[in-house]
């Protein structure tokens, strides 16, 4: 379980979450997103593509951070969620709220 | 390391079903840290010798986090001296769940709705909607202090 941050050619920070994103973990991804911020990024592409289940409280953590990185000006998308973690977004009517790419080359590929 | 769980599965003989007439029950400290191994615990001896789908080990696994989530913050308000009781009962076509808590219990008709417009930008209050949109039956008892989940094995 884990985050990994790359930075792709276009000066977008990519982070891999690598299992769970839950309650016991969403500090350190608002802390990385945080930091990253502080050093002037501004474009953000979360990828979940390996991602197994995520809880309300990892829920919440992206829409702290996508808030946060907006009021910087910048943006922050969302890629791989499968059918179960895009239900998650659904029901909660989070998916109007992010955008949504399918893979991580969709998402950067007009970033 | 010695694992801060304590697990205790038993099985009535003779049913012929794998999984079928299992109690599990296990019990973790209140830290958050110790969820996602609880939640894998819990799965693994739910779902045993099934042929489940991953729709049904998804449900569960956010169920069972969500409602933990719920118990150590809010229940036992992280206070180390108290702990979480999971207890899973397992039939050929439901796994029934209960999650209970130290805490003075809390009444869940009071929880307001994440999905109306003013909630959806708030950075919590999902917990129990997530709870009742995953499962197919939910109730808590008299005190509020403990959360009875089914999911039908379908």
């Amino acid at each position: 379980m884990g985050f990994h941050q790359m930075k792709d050619s276009g000066g977008v920070v990519v982070v891999r979450v690598e299992g769970q994103l839950i309650v016991g973990n969403r500090q350190e991804l608002k802390d990385l997103i945080g930091g990253a911020l502080d050093r002037g990024e501004r474009k953000f592409l979360i990828d979940f593509a390996r991602t197994g289940y995520i809880d309300s409280s990892g829920l919440g953590a992206l829409v702290s951070l996508s808030k946060r990185v907006r009021e910087l000006g910048g943006e922050l998308r969302l890629s791989g969620l499968n059918e179960d973690l895009r239900s998650l977004f659904e029901l909660t009517k989070l998916d109007t709220l992010f955008a949504i790419a399918d893979t991580p080359e969709q998402a950067l590929a007009n970033f | 390391m010695t694992s801060p769980l304590q697990l205790c599965v038993r099985r009535t003989p003779g049913s012929g079903v794998p999984a079928v007439g299992t109690h599990v029950h296990v019990r973790m400290p209140s830290d958050i840290a110790c969820i996602e191994q609880t939640v894998s615990l819990v799965t693994h001896h739910c779902l045993a010798g099934t042929m489940a789908s991953e729709r049904l080990r998804f449900r569960l696994q956010v169920a069972v986090a969500e409602a933990l989530a719920n118990a150590v913050m809010r229940g036992n308000q992280e206070e180390p001296g108290k702990s979480v009781l999971v207890e899973a009962e397992l039939f050929s076509d439901r796994i029934c769940l209960q999650v209970t808590d130290e805490g003075i219990g809390f009444d869940p008709t009071q929880v307001p709705e994440p999905v109306r417009p003013e909630q959806i930008g708030e950075g919590c209050g999902r917990g129990l909607f997530l709870i009742r949109k995953l499962v197919d039956e939910v109730y808590f008892n008299e005190q509020g202090n403990s959360i009875c989940m089914t999911l039908r094995r379908r």
